[in-house]
């Protein structure tokens, strides 16, 4: 087996916006939140994403404004560092390491140079005890500082970051945990502590979930298991505090803020409606219903003109205060667990999976954007916990986009399974899909599998279906029977069962001309155009769980896995040509090519191969890509493709492949020169969004980033000239040319050495050099001659490849450059400058 | 934030007839006006000019009806026996008809005696009809001959006796004066030209010919006989076209639509059938109460006139559609729909600046219940009489909504004796249809767990359990019949199949499962 150290494992877009509460800044133009191992900065009138503040080693676990200066952000990470960020800019300030895993943390403009971190203290030996710690930052100019000065305030506190909140400016600092509310006052060192009873006569659970303090008022706000909201008051006595209820959720409360003024109290949870209270007067109230998932947190932007929402769909939603949805930050979705097979949208290119209950989502790889939500269920979400909902549990799309089916299945413990098979049409007008065929209950019993007819030529669209109720349906379009307005419509063409075994899986051949059900252990082959069985395979022990039809040059193949082995059938001679013993969860086929990829779990961990089936020897094997299975793994095309010749790589030409972890982690494979040439489109891309996009702009702005451009270019050329001359071009192209197709290694020598050369504006000598070159470019043209026969296949496909938009040029671009290079510029500057 | 999402209401697929443009122009007939004849009604005719009065030939009397009269307007009554076949010329001037005591008599529609007789048969006169020259008249008789008449005269011209049986059917060309066409029982269609004074054409049609019937052009010629109709083409010297056996008695008349797109051919089994002339599909069916002896279609299809033999006419007339259109174009021309639609059709100039207004939502009234969570009011709007007897539909929807919402038990409970009531009137109605039975057995099973408790305190409540408690008994032993059947249908479907050895790789000898052939059914779904 060979390893490959330049191809690597990297997770892939997608990651959580909605981990911690974001924060908008005091101007209200941006939304930081965290996100993954980076906080991003997103405009809120665009909703795109302006930079990410990467330096992190851990998850972020907290973005905070700094409250002396509303230009700076601190952010705060499970590596156990507080990070400040200049976020307009994208720039590191100041590291101070703590040393602890920081869960949460506060800061108050009232304690300056103080912040107050939740950690777990390793001090303590059991389990789990978070405790309140203030932190003093040292004032020093250095870049990494180390924190020192470490006080508790309080221990035992809840690691949620709702659970604590500063109270009238930071006067005080309330916290709940469990039934308990401690509140602590500063100045007066000490700390009262309220308690509620397990549970009240009415069977709700007064456990705290988050709490919130009015600004203004002595006035503590917490939110509970049963939906209740408790204000309290009067709570710097022990004994003669005192509450008032609020109710309008029906389950836990999972997020309160008072705006700045203290005038209203936003709440959310799980019924995906924030309610605005009036403080005062809580029998008035506003409401935004369905704003989409689970409200996970609320936050109010300083001058309390926006309102942010994130959501457990991975969403923020950006509301103005007059309760208006302004704008909508949308992530990839990810579910607890993804149905339907991660898919390929062959129109847009965009990724397909479940996404929402009830949708499917097509999320753009390459823009790293939520292109849209396709409905499919198309009822109202009822936001409860505990009821059985419509999923989508499978999806198809044909060979050219046009069509896609989707299952949706509702399971309840008494009643009957509800199925529906919905077939939908892609309308040129609307740019979407739109519901064509709705067939309730198209088997009695679960599909396990659905799968297009794949060939583009074919006249009539084919979908076969695979069920437990040991059935396998073949669906066609069929024409309307009578001449009317309706158009189109599927019908059920073909029903066939095999000795009553249970099809677990099926799959098309390229061309359409074969059709393989898997029934356990038996494999059929069927002809769809008459409905034939052609054959049967097998290869006992073990249940086919998989099955794939080879492309191109290896279409005469047909692997299937079993538990224990993978399995490649030879159609021609309909016998066994190869099998391993792996297990192999996941096998997907290249579009573009013949290669094939296995995800093997083994021992904890899942490997990866790809391979031709018809070479015994893998193109390439990963060990341990992830830990945990892999069971869904999908072949994206690339746009451009890349050119890269190692016969190891070469898998990656074309298509590059995208899984899901256990997790839930969006992963995929890049080659190491990818990786260094999307760094350096990434700088090149800065975007200034700092200033609106006015016409006026558009038009001073063209005219002074010219400017800009002058500038820059006549002092680049400058430094261009200081600095080594030719690292690009020809550099680049005598390493990347393949040894044997090299000229000779001393004609090469000179010219590199050459290469290496600082030219000097000197006159004389640029004549002389001009000789000597047009003497070795006479060498040049006669060794090349010589070359040519020698010259081999790869090298064209190379050259080829590399026309699309690399640096490499040809040796006569070369050349021509190269002379270019040496003319003096000077004159140029000059007249830029008068 | 996305809008509320109304309740799905399934679409389900119409069972039956399908609905077509023909079913609709074909029903679109007021409900039929019966009168009662003297006897078995032969023969319908309309005439060919306006106000196209139709003359009904029943027992001894032809009776002439105008358009919407249910009284005669005419009658001539002055037969020896029973009259046959009274047709109109083509001036709707005079009319002629047959008669069981073989004189052919000829009146004027005006008058009431008739004008001239003509003798020289021998048997019962079935056919009588004008030439297309208006001056001669074509007799065919049960003694076997036909016969062209002049009319000045009264005298006979020829005589023809190619027939071998009796004629009872014929029709003369519209185009040409010297063309006539003769069906008689001998099976044979004939074409007789005057001018050569014999047969031109004979067609075979292989049962005794009730009827004949020529297109408009002439080129193509309908035949009935027996069970079947058939469709010649004259001018490929009489070739077969169609053959239609849609009846399973004897057809006894047949008619062409007034554009000649659809062919209606009536006959003893008490219906009429409309054909498509384009593909000779049927496209619509009449049912009647009798035997049908006589068939007449008014022009522009205005009225569809049967003639059966327990003497009954029955009459149908189109529906008039300017009624409808008028009181429409009342309606529009009211003030406030002016002042509704005022500004609505402004077309906005090419750099007006549209400023869209948010659409209004329309919510259906269970709708706005369920979206207030007031599960209860949501059912019982569903419940309503008119949404629970015109469109059960909704109805199921909304309890199968409910019950996705985990909230049918809540909705059903907390109901009185009449609430409860007409919720199982529903159920009772609705159970056993196999669109509602998933979605009804779940409800019909929480309320008897609800109310479990209050059995036997409501005598009209216990006596709809006790019929629900029949209903199902019932339906479980329909099903279990129907299982029975598919038994024996499978049974027999797997013997008549031909039984083919599926190649199978070498590899699978080990296994036993490799041999033997698929059980494959053809389609049984139908979706929509």
């Amino acid at each position: 087996m060979v390893e490959h150290g330049d191809i690597r494992v990297v997770h892939c877009g997608g990651s959580k916006i909605n981990f911690r509460d974001p924060v908008i800044t005091h101007d209200s133009r941006f939304l930081l939140c965290a996100s993954g191992e980076a906080v991003k900065v997103f405009s809120t009138s665009t909703e795109e994403c302006i930079h990410e503040l990467r330096g992190h080693t851990g998850l972020v676990t907290g973005v905070l404004l700094r409250p002396s200066n509303h230009l700076q952000v601190y952010s705060s990470s499970l590596d156990g560092t507080l990070r400040l960020w200049d976020f307009t800019d994208g720039i590191l300030i100041k590291t101070c390491v703590i040393g602890y895993p920081i869960y949460s943390f506060y800061a108050s403009a009232k304690h300056e140079n103080v912040i107050f971190i939740v950690a777990s203290m390793p001090s303590d030996k059991r389990a789990e005890r978070f405790q309140l710690v203030a932190v003093h930052l040292p004032q020093s100019g250095d870049q990494m500082v180390e924190a020192q000065e470490l006080s508790a305030v309080l221990s035992g506190v809840n690691p949620n970051p709702a659970a604590i909140a500063f109270g009238r400016g930071g006067e005080f600092i309330a916290s709940v945990n469990d039934l308990q509310l401690e509140v602590y006052f500063f100045k007066k060192q000490k700390s009262f502590r309220f308690f509620l009873k397990e549970d009240n006569k009415k069977g709700g659970w007064n456990t705290f979930t988050c709490v919130a303090c009015h600004p203004k008022d002595d006035c503590i706000a917490t939110g509970h298991e049963d939906g209740k909201i408790r204000l309290w008051r009067n709570f710097n006595h022990n004994k003669e505090y005192t509450y008032s209820t609020l109710h309008w959720h029906h389950s836990a409360v999972s997020s309160l803020c008072f705006t700045p003024e203290g005038t209203n109290l936003l709440s959310g949870g799980v019924e995906s409606v924030l309610i605005q209270w009036r403080y005062n007067q809580e029998s008035e109230r506003d409401f935004l219903p369905r704003l989409g998932g689970a409200i996970t947190h609320i936050t109010v932007s300083p001058d309390g003109s926006l309102f942010c929402t994130s959501h457990s769909d991975n969403k923020i939603t950006i509301i103005q205060s007059c309760v208006k949805v302004s704008a909508v930050i949308q992530g990839l979705v990810k579910g607890d667990s993804i149905r339907t097979d991660l898919m390929m949208d062959p129109r847009s290119k965009a990724l397909v999976l479940n996404g929402k209950p009830g949708h499917l989502q097509f999320y753009s790889l390459q823009r790293d954007k939520l292109l849209y939500n396709l409905d499919i269920v198309q009822q109202e979400y009822i936001h409860e916990s505990g009821l059985q909902q419509f999923e989508v549990v499978k999806a198809a799309f044909d060979a050219s986009g046009s069509w896609l089916a989707t299952v949706e299945e509702r399971h309840q413990k008494v009643a009957e399974l509800e199925l529906n098979l919905k077939l939908w049409a892609f309308d040129e007008q609307t740019q979407s899909f739109v519901l064509n065929t709705t067939i309730s209950a198209p088997h009695d019993a679960q599909i396990t599998a659905m799968c297009f007819c794949q060939a583009t030529d074919s006249q009539t669209t084919l979908l076969v279906s695979t069920s437990k109720d040991g059935h396998f349906k073949a669906w066609q379009l069929a024409a309307p029977a009578h001449t009317e307005d309706e158009g189109p419509s599927w019908l059920c063409d073909f029903v066939s069962a095999y000795h009553g075994l249970v099809p677990e899986c099926c799959s098309f051949s390229a061309d359409g001309s074969l059709l393989a059900v898997a029934f356990q252990e038996v494999v059929t082959v069927w002809s769809p155009s008459t409905w034939e069985l052609l054959t049967t395979l097998s290869q006992p022990p073990g249940a086919v769980s998989d099955l794939c039809f080879g492309r191109l040059s290896c279409s005469k193949y047909l692997l299937g896995t079993t538990a224990s082995n993978l399995l490649c059938w030879n159609l021609l001679t309909c016998s066994l040509e190869w099998t391993t013993s792996m297990d192999v969860r996941r096998l997907v086929a290249d579009p573009l090519s013949e290669n094939m990829a296995a995800f093997c779990y083994q021992s904890g961990s899942t490997d990866l191969f790809v391979f031709k089936p018809s070479e015994p020897r893998p193109l390439f094997s990963h060990k341990a890509v992830c830990s945990g299975k892999v069971t869904q793994a999908v072949f994206a095309p690339r746009e451009e493709m890349l050119e890269s010749c190692k016969e190891s790589r070469q898998w990656l030409n074309r298509s590059q492949l995208y899984f899901l972890t256990q997790q839930m982690d969006l992963m995929t494979f890049t080659t190491k020169a990818e990786e260094d040439r999307l760094l350096a489109s990434s700088k090149q891309l800065v975007i200034d969004d700092s200033v609106a996009m006015t016409p006026f702009y558009l038009l001073l702005g063209k005219h002074r980033q010219q400017q800009l451009e002058h500038q820059d270019s006549d002092s680049s050329l400058w430094a261009e000239r200081t600095a080594l001359p030719q690292t690009s071009a020809s550099m680049k192209e005598l390493l990347q040319t393949p040894a044997h197709v090299l000229p000779s290694t001393s004609y090469l020598c000179s010219m590199f050495v050459q290469s290496l050369l600082i030219s000097v504006s000197d006159a004389r000598e640029e004549k002389a050099h001009a000789e000597e070159e047009m003497e070795s470019e006479k060498e040049e043209e006669d060794s090349e001659e010589e070359m040519e026969s020698s010259r081999s296949k790869p090298e064209l496909a190379a050259a080829a490849a590399t026309e699309s938009d690399t640096p490499a040029l040809t040796k006569a671009q070369a050349r021509e450059l190269r002379r270019v290079r040496k003319l003096d510029h000077s004159w140029l500057a000059g007249l830029l400058d008068s | 934030m996305a809008s509320f999402k109304p309740t799905k209401i399934q679409v389900y697929p119409k069972l039956g007839e399908k609905v077509t443009q023909d079913t609709l122009y074909w029903k679109n007939y007021k409900a039929p006006v019966q009168i009662k004849e003297f006897g078995a009604v032969t023969s319908i005719d309309f005439s060919p000019v306006t106000p196209h009065n139709f003359a009904v030939t029943a027992f001894t009397r032809i009776h002439i009806y105008g358009p919407f009269s249910q009284e005669p307007v005419k009658s001539f009554t002055r037969f020896k026996d029973t009259a046959y076949c009274g047709r109109f010329r083509s001036d709707g001037q005079l009319l002629v008809a047959g008669c069981e005591d073989s004189v052919v008599r000829l009146f004027d529609v005006s008058g009431k005696v008739a004008l001239r007789l003509f003798k020289g048969h021998t048997k019962a006169v079935h056919l009588t009809d004008f030439t297309s020259d208006r001056y001669q008249i074509l007799t065919g008789s049960d003694d076997y001959t036909c016969r062209l008449w002049d009319i000045p005269n009264a005298t006979e011209l020829t005589t023809y006796t190619e027939h071998a049986d009796y004629i009872r059917c014929g029709v003369t060309s519209k185009l040409n004066r010297d063309l006539f066409i003769t069906g008689s029982y001998d099976h044979t269609v004939k074409l007789f030209d005057a001018r050569v004074e014999k047969s031109v054409i004979t067609m075979d049609h292989g049962q005794p010919v009730e009827s004949v019937l020529l297109y408009p052009s002439e080129g193509l010629l309908v035949s009935a006989g027996g069970r079947h109709v058939k469709v010649w083409d004259l001018l490929k010297g009489g070739q077969p076209l169609v053959s239609l056996k849609n009846h399973h008695k004897t057809v006894t008349s047949l008619a062409l639509s007034s554009n000649g797109q659809r062919l209606l051919s009536a006959s003893l089994d008490r219906h009429v059938k409309v054909y498509n002339t384009t593909n000779y599909k049927v496209v619509h069916n009449f049912d009647y109460a009798a035997s049908i002896l006589s068939l007449g279609l008014a022009p522009d299809d205005a009225s569809i006139v049967v003639g059966m033999t327990n003497s009954i006419l029955s009459i149908k007339h189109r529906k008039n559609q300017e009624d409808s259109k008028e009181v429409a174009g009342q309606q529009r021309r009211r003030p406030s729909y002016r002042v509704f639609v005022k500004g609505k059709n402004y077309v906005p100039k090419q750099d007006d600046y549209l400023v869209s207004k948010p659409v209004k939502e329309h919510l259906a009234k269970y709708d706005k219940q369920l979206q207030r969570f007031n599960v209860s009011k949501a059912l019982d709007t569903a419940l309503g009489t008119y949404i629970r007897f015109r469109k059960p539909e909704i109805t199921v929807a909304v309890i199968k909504e409910l019950d996705r919402r985990g909230t049918l038990k809540n909705a059903l409970a907390g109901r009185d004796e009449r609430g409860l009531s007409q919720l199982l009137n529903f159920i009772i109605g609705n159970l056993v249809d196999a669109r509602f039975t998933p979605v009804l057995v779940t409800a019909a099973e929480m309320i008897l767990d609800i109310y479990q408790s209050v059995i036997g305190q409501s005598p009209v409540v216990d006596r709809q359990l006790l019929r629900l408690q029949d209903l199902v008994k019932r339906e479980i032993e329909f099903q279990k019949d129907l299982l029975e059947v598919l038994g024996m249908l499978d049974t027999m479907f797997a013997s008549s199949l031909p039984r083919k050895e599926v190649p199978c790789s070498g590899i699978g000898r080990s296994n036993g499962l490799t041999q033997g052939e698929p059980s494959t059914s053809k389609p049984q779904l139908q979706v929509t």
